[in-house]
């Protein structure tokens, strides 16, 4: 490919052709606080490459790194050990093919991994089909909507009060230019999820109803009586899960009756990398759907000489051939992501990821019991996989930030999840991992107690 | 019962207020192993000229346009089932969809048989 830099000519022509009359105009959707207006303060505008490194090492030392502190935060994101083997195996020659050169049969070192991604998100989710990745979770979880509504022909979704409030609001921007109807409430802060509220919601117009499992407060609901209400009205359920360790404890979404299934991979093989980039995951329980998912599928098959090889397929669905009227937008995935992922899960293997939800389930059920034992402490959840919510006789945001300032990163508080809702201020969540050490767990106990003395 | 045909191949057949729609032969083979066919719902309101359908071969995914105004009143089922009836019957039990007819106007800007033959002929 040349590149060929565009003129002024150029431009003006391209802007006039969109309606815009200055490049600033293409930006006008994004808040502007959230422009950069000029320069980035406190850095000089030419300096040379040791004194922007220097500069850089003491900007850095002002974050708190999660291995650096007892570490509690969650709600989507969430800190495992990472083998030192996953990087230096997705860094080997046989995955450096690029997979999207038009002419994907050549890569099949990708294609063979993206294959054993799939089987792998298959079985994890309980299902018959998997995509080769999206882009988060919370795209994932649009995409399972729109899925939806091509499946049913109804444009509804009822959106559970548990379903993290962030999906939550990609859902609503996206249906925002499709028209579609997004029923969502707010999570009832109670020890077990609002089955029968959300039950009450499905109607003869629901497309989908979309429910997170583990929940946003860390509750697990029961999803099978909540397929069986929405496939009575017609409706699909989509599951939708922000960790994907816990289903190496708890049954699959797909086994409980969701027809679709979604979530976030980064658990796994990915690391928190400052929030991104992140893995979405995407699967079908029913192979009738397959022409309905969005996203590229990885299949296998053998060549002209009857050997084994690797294919992208149905890609009629897709965008380089339907243009227009493709089953979705999204055109790649997270290739170095999902690579990471599959690389990780294969390394622990079965009982690896068995072992390793036990794990933090047993160090989340050590919290929670010390924790409950903190004066002006109460644990809400009835059951929890790694994550529960505590209700702390005092504002959570503003304990959450002094503990922060003393070294502990006690959790992230509802308030800053739902700054709108006044009654969830004295709430937290307080996620815990293989990574968290008893240590840590009487820190962060010692520290709240100090707090709320 | 009078058929008629599209420039886009599909054909018609018009009983009275009603109507079969589907693709010709000379369009099955010329997209291939007919693998999936997207059908309309029935009630959906459709325009002549506008989508009604989708078929998906082997090599490509192509649109099926309604012949003239109308509302699809069945879709055809068994080929949810078994797609390749497109390329065995294509003008028989491959038919797409049944529709009401909108406007009996419409049908006179579409090809007979003869006119259809001529117009393949000449592509």
């Amino acid at each position: 490919m040349r590149y060929l830099p565009l003129t002024d000519t150029d431009r003006s022509e391209m802007l006039a052709k969109v309606g815009a009359s200055t490049i600033d105009d293409l930006f006008v959707d994004v808040p502007e606080e959230a422009r950069l207006d000029g320069p980035i303060h406190g850095l000089p505008m030419h300096a040379s490459e040791m004194a922007v490194e220097r500069h850089m090492r003491l900007l850095s030392k002002k974050n708190l790194a999660a291995a650096d502190a007892p570490f509690f935060l969650g709600a989507g994101a969430y800190r495992h050990h990472v083998p030192a083997s996953v990087d230096h195996i997705i860094q080997r020659g046989e995955f450096l093919t690029a997979y999207t050169p038009y002419q994907p049969e050549i890569a099949q070192g990708t294609l063979q991994m993206l294959f054993e991604f799939q089987t792998q998100v298959a079985k994890l989710y309980g299902c018959a089909v998997a995509n080769a990745s999206m882009y988060d979770g919370s795209t994932a979880c649009w995409e399972a909507v729109a899925m939806a509504t091509r499946v049913t022909r109804r444009n509804k979704a009822v959106l559970s009060g548990a379903l993290h409030p962030h999906y939550t609001e990609v859902v609503k921007t996206m249906a925002k230019f499709t028209g579609d109807t997004i029923a969502d409430s707010s999570p009832s802060i109670q020890p077990s999820p609002d089955n029968v509220g959300l039950i009450a919601r499905i109607d003869e117009d629901t497309a989908c109803v979309v429910v997170q499992y583990p929940d946003i407060l860390g509750r697990i609901p029961d999803l099978t009586e909540i397929a069986e209400a929405a496939h009575a009205k017609g409706a699909l359920l989509v599951a939708v899960n922000t960790e994907p360790v816990a289903l190496g404890a708890i049954k699959s979404p797909g086994e409980l009756g969701a027809d679709i299934v979604v979530g976030e991979g980064q658990a796994i093989g990915v690391g928190l990398q400052f929030g991104g980039p992140f893995l979405g995951l995407f699967a079908v329980r029913d192979p009738k759907h397959v022409r309905q998912m969005p996203g590229r599928l990885c299949g296998e098959t053998v060549d002209a000489e009857g050997k084994r090889g690797f294919v992208l397929t149905l890609s009629t669905r897709e965008q380089h051939i339907r243009r227009e009227k493709a089953t979705s937008n999204i055109c790649t995935n997270s290739g170095l992501c999902a690579l990471a992922f599959s690389v990780h899960m294969t390394l622990l293997g079965e009982k690896g990821l068995r072992r390793l939800a036990a794990e933090n389930h047993r160090l989340a059920c050590i919290a929670a019991d010390r924790l409950a034992r903190v004066p002006g402490v109460t644990v809400l959840n009835e059951l929890f996989f790694n994550e529960f919510t505590i209700r702390i006789e005092a504002d959570a945001r503003q304990v959450v930030r002094d503990l922060a300032d003393q070294g502990v990163l006690a959790g992230v508080s509802l308030g800053r999840l739902y700054p709108q809702v006044e009654e969830f201020s004295d709430s937290l969540l307080v996620a815990v991992t293989e990574t968290t050490s008893e240590e840590d767990i009487e820190t962060l106990a010692v520290a709240l107690e100090e707090a709320l003395s | 019962m009078p058929r008629y045909f599209t420039d886009e191949h599909e054909w018609i057949d018009v009983d009275g207020d009603t109507a079969t729609v589907g693709i010709t032969d000379y369009a099955q083979e010329q997209l291939g192993d007919i693998v999936f066919v997207e059908l309309p719902a029935p009630g959906t309101a459709l325009t002549k000229g506008g989508d009604a359908a989708v078929v998906e071969s082997v090599k490509a995914a192509s649109d099926v346009y309604a012949p003239i105004d109308g509302e699809v009143s069945e879709a055809n089922s068994a080929l949810e089932d078994d797609p390749a009836l497109v390329n065995t019957a294509p003008e028989g039990e491959g038919w797409f969809f049944k529709m009401t007819v909108g406007d009996a106007g419409q049908l006179e800007g579409l090809m007979d048989e003869a006119g259809y033959k001529s117009f393949c002929d000449s592509l």
